[in-house]
């Protein structure tokens, strides 16, 4: 376990001046506010072209004839590539990780070569002077495809009769995995009571109001590259175009500002992005690309496409003896580059049922190819669907025996003092608090009101719905994520920070930022650390040439990595600060500390500001002894040692009613109680839980990438693919509970994926809980009236 | 999904728009609001190669009370008749339509007539057109015809206007003293398409229907006056007898959110609900 | 009457500046902000109308300007977020935003703010279930909505007790 003094860290938090724990608005907001944000297609840059692609119109097909006669001869067009052409200098690329046993997938072009294997997949590209002269130029290229028979169906995959999407491989197999504890069978056939059933998630996708964009600037004379670019890990971006393109890594620069939203969406390598890199390197000049909506839709990852299996063995006292899952996922044609379209299906194995006592467990997962767009990580990864699956059966088995889902889970959550332990699929919890938070949140909903309103309205045929969830939450990933499995992707963080010579803190930190406020955050810690105002802060994110070498921001690593490394750095430089200023005031550095911005000896306010500290040690050297040198810029890593992912949790409810005639459901109030260890800024952490929880109201009610018999996406747009808007959304009430990691003297855990994680569990158990008294049960997201009404036998 | 190039022009009035209409045939499209053009041509599935800009024709504007007609002109915003004091009174129907029509932005651009013109079988102004019993006013070559909305609603975005006639108005009669109208629409968020919507006029008396007319939006290809039903509620107080009638009446059409067993089903639901609220 | 044609001579004026253009019918009102007059502060998110986050003020009414092209402009007055926020008309909500975290990625927040203003220009004292139904046509991925609703009622209240 990581060495620190627990008195010394909550003599640091719990300082007056101490900015952990408090809302602070987020310093780069008003600029945002302003129209003054600076997004990758707002970079304009000298003799800059524009790409476009011509996309598979079919889910897979040869590529027999590409003609580019017609095209090449229109206004403004100055190049056009094929994907042939683009592999000739740039690599292919494998997305698989080796410690997951046995997976596989091919080679993976930018553009398609020879084969179109999802519609949508870019298959040649058009350079022009305008992005609107390349769209001219895209309709008229010719190309002579035939159509080939597309693995549609996941359920079918395996099947030898199944169109085989790769004929190097003997199936349509990614990836299969199981976890058996060993008695499962014993213990279903000794139950009391075995609850059954399949759950469907539909496939869905990030919507991120900034679709996906890239500008790339290739210099010749120094054969290096600076990418404009929106990903959330600029130095996997810096190694991967390195690589692929075969340029010295140290003369990639990746430049990340303004992301217009992510969600885990602009964290994956995407063909049509590394393609306007190589074209960038191949004309010598910039090329942008920016994915419209449309694109965006075909093209952007989806995710959470499964049909999970799940039998729940109870005893008679309502505890949980064993569960059961069958995940079977269908993702897209290649598994993603670099971080896999196994780990969804991975989480799911590992995390269903991780709130729960029971002992014994067996998981089977499959992943199987299919001719559809991309799949793999969005926010949440996989815990949507691990959540709403566990949930789901601990509510039909709280049916089955007449018990209250609140006392069902009272009977069966990991009681508080249990800690540390271990999940039956291997998960070690350092310390969660589910009772705890259960409780909070029943409270904070007023639960035995909700129940006492719900029966009298039902009386009078008004069917309202209570939910429960309780979850758990993967944050601060060790490199047994990633890493391990030979991914170039860091688990490790840095910050370096500096006093600078106007006496103002700067500090530059490897996470990033997307709009949740890590940079408000960093600055946050960096003050405390320090003992200074936070507006003296400056941080520096997003710029491989100005940062530490870091992991970005993903799997809620921000807050609790880069944060620790933060306040480490921050630490470190008070040291030095204090060892200066002791030079420079003739005494001990015990005897002094840093407060409002000065050097003073403690108990007083005598002492030296830090603009007056650092003017001596910028310039005045000659006033210092000749055996001090003043250091004031110090750079701290971290990384989590002790447990493969810091766990948080906690616990949401819902309430809407279920309008029996026409299936549609309205949300009247949603609750989450979260437990994130330290938190830094509430106010901050309660709106990643709000916007997390309305994306996952998306993937329960909404939501849904529809695809016809041909692999056509048939909703391709804003008016057909349904994301939440603001009318149908409730009010969601927030409450914290806090159990610091001790993996980290911060003691920060994530929170930006807790919100998505729980929230559709909490929703699906609410809708089935206003329709039990008429018999009728859903078991599929997104829940559409159409289901429910054909639950309840109304519509056929 | 930038719009293919096309050619602009700004005609001054009906006369200088038919002509531009008249020369370029086919490959000229009339852009009123452009609420729904201009993202067919960003996605370009509408590609025309010249835009005829009808928005600066001051005789297609406004809304006018006369002593039988309140008749809206074809270039009159969403928002105009949304506020149109004139249309509450009057049109009491359009007017409860009114917020059900996109979001305000789309309203301040969008115009009466080109919904219409468009014919989405899901828009809430053709049904209500259908509902009031409105006559289309329009502009050819040969001059001004008069098509009932009963004859302008074809199929699916086809209406009975011929290539090269232009839209002028919509004249509505003014309601018959005691008749009341009914709105109501389902639709997964406020502002989408319906799923299913109806607009109903007519009279009740004691509590009894007569004269019924009512259009089901968002069923079929096009809107939809449920003939069978209006006749079986004529002289009923309640509407559930009649709702089987729609069974024969309506013909729904699936779509990406619901099956054509469920927009019937959704019909029948919302026709109890709506009618059972008409002048109650 | 003249032909049409492919290259439209305008005469707009953008955040209170006049200025004369020539522009190609095709390029939308959106483009030729951010292209042509560089006021990169209205963004693109779906270019059909549906998100909002493209809506500016022409002649003092919020309208989607991927929806209209630059050349239906001539003769018109247009706002931009970047003019809102230069003549402070829009500082009060701006400041609650910023108090209440109604944005994160900031990318919807200027078509936000545009039909914000619209919305307590024409009501005083609307309900939360009144703003959020008249922001419905504005997308937000990041807030899920709530933060921005607080903003709104709070600015409301605020100029209904004055």
């Amino acid at each position: 376990m990581s060495e620190f003094d627990e008195t010394a860290r909550t003599l640091l938090f719990d300082a007056p001046n101490s900015y952990v724990g408090r809302s602070v608005t987020r310093p780069n907001a008003r600029r945002l506010t302003q129209g003054r944000g600076q997004y990758v297609d707002d970079i304009v840059l000298p003799r800059m072209l524009n790409v476009a692609y011509v996309r598979s119109p079919h889910a897979h097909a040869k590529i027999v004839k590409i003609g580019t006669k017609k095209a090449a001869a229109m206004p403004g067009v100055m190049r056009i590539v094929t994907g042939a052409e683009i592999a000739m200098v740039c690599k292919p690329y494998v997305g698989v990780l080796t410690h997951l046993q046995g997976m596989r997938s091919p080679p993976q072009y930018t553009l398609a070569v020879d084969v179109a294997r999802w519609q949508g997949e870019p298959v040649v590209a058009v350079v022009a002077q305008s992005r609107a002269e390349a769209e001219d130029a895209v309709e008229m290229v010719e190309i002579v495809y035939e159509e080939l028979p597309a693995a549609l169906d996941a359920e079918r995959a395996l099947d030898p009769s199944e169109p085989k999407i790769h004929p190097e491989f003997d199936s349509n197999l990614c990836f299969q995995r199981t976890v058996d504890t060993g008695g499962v069978d014993a213990a279903m056939s000794s139950a009391h009571l075995v609850v059954e059933d399949t759950i469907r998630f539909g496939r869905h996708t990030g919507v991120t109001m900034e679709p996906r964009a890239i500008v790339a600037d290739y210099n010749p004379a120094e054969e290096s590259m600076t990418v404009y670019h929106c990903g959330q890990s600029p130095h996997m971006m810096q190694g991967i175009i390195a690589s692929r393109l075969s340029l010295d890594e140290h003369r990639v620069r990746i430049v990340v500002r303004d992301v217009g939203g992510s969600f885990g969406i602009k964290i994956h390598t995407y063909g049509d992005e590394i393609a306007a890199c190589a074209l960038s390197l191949m004309l010598g000049r910039p090329v942008k690309f920016a994915a419209d909506r449309y694109e965006s839709f075909l093209s952007d990852i989806h995710a959470r496409d499964h049909r999970v299996k799940a039998r729940l063995a109870v005893d008679r006292d309502g505890n949980m003896t064993a569960l059961e899952i069958d995940d079977l996922t269908g993702v897209g044609p290649y598994s993603m580059f670099p971080r896999s379209s196994g780990v969804e299906c991975n989480q799911i194995l590992n995390l269903t049922g991780g709130p729960y006592k029971h002992k014994e467990y067996r998981a089977k997962g499959t992943v199987v190819f299919q001719n559809k767009n991309m799949m793999c990580q969005y926010r949440a990864v996989g815990h949507p669907i691990a959540v709403a699956v566990a949930e789901h059966m601990v509510d039909q088995a709280a049916a089955k025996l007449r018990i209250d889902p609140a006392e069902m889970r009272r009977r069966n959550l990991i009681p508080d003092d249990a800690y540390p332990c271990k999940s039956p699929s291997g998960m070690r919890f350092e310390a969660l608090s589910h009772q705890r938070c259960l409780e909070k949140l029943l409270a904070l909903m007023k639960y035995d009101e909700l129940r006492g309103e719900q029966a009298e309205l039902r009386k009078k045929g008004v069917y309202r719905g209570i939910g429960l969830s309780s979850f758990i939450e993967v944050t601060n990933p060790s490199p047994m994520f990633y890493g391990v499995g030979g991914a170039r992707i860091a688990a490790q963080d840095g910050c370096t920070i500096k006093l600078d010579a106007s006496g103002a803190i700067v500090a530059a930190t490897g996470v990033t930022e997307q709009g949740q406020g890590t940079e408000t955050i960093m600055a946050q810690i960096a003050a405390t650390a320090l003992g200074v105002e936070m507006s003296c802060v400056k941080v520096l994110t997003g710029d491989t040439d100005k940062v530490p070498y870091g992991g970005g921001t993903w799997a809620s690593r921000a807050a609790g990595i880069g944060g620790e490394a933060v306040l480490q750095a921050g630490l470190a430089l008070k040291h030095n600060i204090l060892e200066a200023g002791a030079v420079i005031l003739k005494t001990n550095a015990s005897d002094l500390d840093i407060a409002d911005g000065k050097v003073v000896r403690k108990g007083t306010e005598q002492g030296i500001t830090l603009a007056e500290l650092a003017r001596i040690c910028y310039y005045r050297g000659n006033e210092l002894p000749v055996d001090f040198q003043p250091e004031l810029v110090v750079t701290r890593h971290y990384r989590v040692k002790d447990y493969a992912f810091v766990f948080s949790n906690g616990a949401q409810g819902c309430s809407l009613e279920v309008d029996p005639d026409t299936g549609f459901v309205k949300l009247l109030k949603m609750w989450c109680v979260d437990d994130c260890g330290r938190v830094i800024n509430p106010k901050l952490v309660e709106e990643q839980a709000r916007g997390g929880i309305v994306q996952g109201i998306g993937g329960a009610l909404y939501e849904h990438c529809l695809y016809d018999e041909r692999g056509q996406l048939l909703n391709a747009t804003m008016a057909d693919y349904l994301v939440p808007m603001a009318a149908e959304m409730p009010d969601i009430e927030c409450a914290h509970v806090e159990t610091p990691t001790k993996t980290s003297m911060l003691g920060a855990k994530g929170a930006g994926e807790a919100g998505t994680g729980g929230a559709p569990a909490a929703i699906m158990n609410a809708v089935n809980d206003a329709l039990r008294p008429l018999g009728a049960k859903v078991t599929s997201q997104p829940i559409t009236p159409e289901m429910v009404l054909r639950a309840l036998g109304k519509v056929n | 999904m930038k719009a293919p190039r096309f050619a602009y022009a700004r005609p001054a009035s009906i006369a200088e728009a038919l002509a531009l209409l008249q020369k370029h045939g086919d490959d000229a499209r009339v852009l009123a609001g452009g609420q729904s053009l201009v993202p067919m041509m960003n996605f370009r599935v509408a590609a025309p190669k010249v835009l005829v800009d009808i928005n600066r024709i001051g005789s297609l504007t406004g809304i006018k009370v006369t002593k039988s007609f309140v008749r809206i002109g074809a270039l009159a915003r969403h928002v105009e008749v949304e506020r149109s004091a004139d249309v509450a009174k009057h049109l009491p129907l359009v007017a409860a339509a009114m917020p059900h029509v996109a979001h305000p932005a789309i309203r301040n651009r969008g115009t009466f007539g080109g919904s219409c013109a468009l014919g989405d079988p899901a828009a809430e102004l053709p049904a209500c057109t259908l509902a009031l019993g409105a006559t289309f006013v329009v502009a050819g070559k040969k001059g001004e015809r008069r098509i009932a909305a009963q004859d302008f609603f074809k199929g699916l975005y086809a209406t009975a206007l011929k290539p090269g006639e232009l839209l002028v108005a919509a004249e509505f009669p003014l309601p018959k003293p005691g008749y009341a109208s009914a709105f109501g629409e389902l639709a997964r968020r406020h502002g989408d398409y319906a799923m299913v919507g109806v607009a109903a006029h007519g009279l009740r008396k004691v509590g009894k229907f007569s004269d019924m007319r009512v259009a089901f939006f968002g069923v079929g290809d096009r809107p939809q006056r449920a003939s069978g039903f209006e006749r079986a509620l004529e002289g009923q107080s309640a509407v559930d007898g009649a709702l089987a009638k729609l069974d024969a009446d309506l013909e729904p059409r699936a779509d990406l959110h619901a099956s054509a067993a469920m927009k019937l089903h959704l019909a029948k639901v919302l026709a109890d609900r709506v009618l059972g609220g008409l002048a109650a | 009457m003249n032909a049409p044609l492919e290259t439209v001579e305008i005469e707009v004026t953008v955040n209170g500046e006049r200025m004369k253009r020539s522009v190609p019918a095709r390029v939308n009102l959106a483009d030729f902000l951010r292209n042509e007059l560089e006021l990169t502060g209205t963004h693109l998110g779906c270019e059909h109308g549906v998100c909002g986050a493209c809506t500016v003020r022409v002649d003092g009414e919020i309208v989607r300007s991927c929806l209209m092209f630059a050349a239906q402009a001539d003769g018109c007055k247009v706002d931009t977020v970047e003019g809102l926020s230069d003549s402070r008309e829009i500082e009060e909500l701006q400041s609650a935003f910023v108090l209440t975290n109604a944005l994160q990625c900031g990318f919807c927040t200027p078509g936000v703010l545009m039909a914000a203003q619209a919305l307590l220009r024409d009501e005083t004292n609307p309900t939360r279930e009144r703003i959020r139904e008249y922001l419905s046509g504005n997308y937000c991925r990041c807030t899920g909505y709530q933060a921005i609703v607080d903003a709104i009622e709070a600015v409301a209240k605020a100029r209904a007790g004055r």
